[in-house]
């Protein structure tokens, strides 16, 4: 799975992108991001505001996060967008 | 017949009159133009540059979403969608958004609803750097452009 970050969330993390196999445990956007959270501190303090939190499942925008992972190889994590 | 976009996501700099010209040159079936352009402030004069970061491949993506529901909602004869990235100096352009059709209302409503979904839904963000040397917060997102895109429900 490619993981890419964003502005805010991508300077608190450290890293542009990551390449991980996700453990076959993580089902859904949400139990993505918990596991997230549970990788160290930077990524527990980027991710720690669940409403700025803004998901894209390959390149489109997801709004709800009980959505499943399945088909998905590219997962962006960014704070509300400000482009314009 | 929908009009079919054109989207553009580029670092370089872009001419607000030649793309006037060339999006109005030689029509006789459109009786209207509107165009928005967004330009870089200087925050009363402390901003040396306003740095844009996007996600490539998305920001395209959904920028060609946008504009196509435009189309589809009003008649449009054109419509151009100019959004740059990069670091941006004060008076200079961010983004420009031209629509033509038969009659001005469907030109007025379309530009704005472009740029009110550009606002929320391109990943685009936007980081303040400072005259004096410092960098500033990430700029925060307001409700008020929220409200704007829910106008349209």
């Amino acid at each position: 799975m490619k993981i890419l970050y964003f502005a805010w969330i991508r300077e608190r993390i450290g890293l542009p992108s990551e390449d991980i196999s996700l453990s076959k445990d993580i089902e859904t956007v949400q139990q993505f991001l918990d596991w997230m959270k549970t990788r160290g501190e930077n990524f527990e303090y980027a991710l720690e505001h669940d409403q700025v939190v803004r998901i894209a499942l390959n390149q489109q925008h997801c709004n709800d996060f009980s959505t499943r992972l399945d088909g998905i190889n590219e997962i962006a994590i960014f704070p509300p967008m400000t482009g314009g | 017949m929908t009009a079919k976009p054109v989207v553009r996501v580029q670092a370089q700099d872009f001419d607000t009159a030649k793309e006037l010209e060339a999006m109005t040159k030689g029509q006789t079936n459109i009786g209207a133009v509107v165009s928005f352009t967004g330009l870089c402030r200087d925050e009363g004069g402390v901003l040396e540059t306003l740095e844009l970061e996007h996600y490539a491949g998305m920001a395209t993506a959904q920028l060609n979403d946008i504009a196509q529901q435009a189309c589809k909602r009003w008649p449009l004869e054109h419509l151009l969608v100019i959004h740059r990235y990069g670091k941006i100096p004060p008076g200079k352009n961010i983004v420009l958004v031209i629509a033509t059709s038969s009659h001005r209302q469907a030109a007025f409503d379309g530009a704005s609803f472009v740029m009110d979904f550009l606002k929320t839904n391109a990943p685009f963000w936007k980081k303040e750097h400072f005259k004096d040397g410092s960098t500033g917060q990430w700029v925060e997102a307001k409700d008020k452009d929220d409200k704007a895109r829910d106008r349209w429900d």
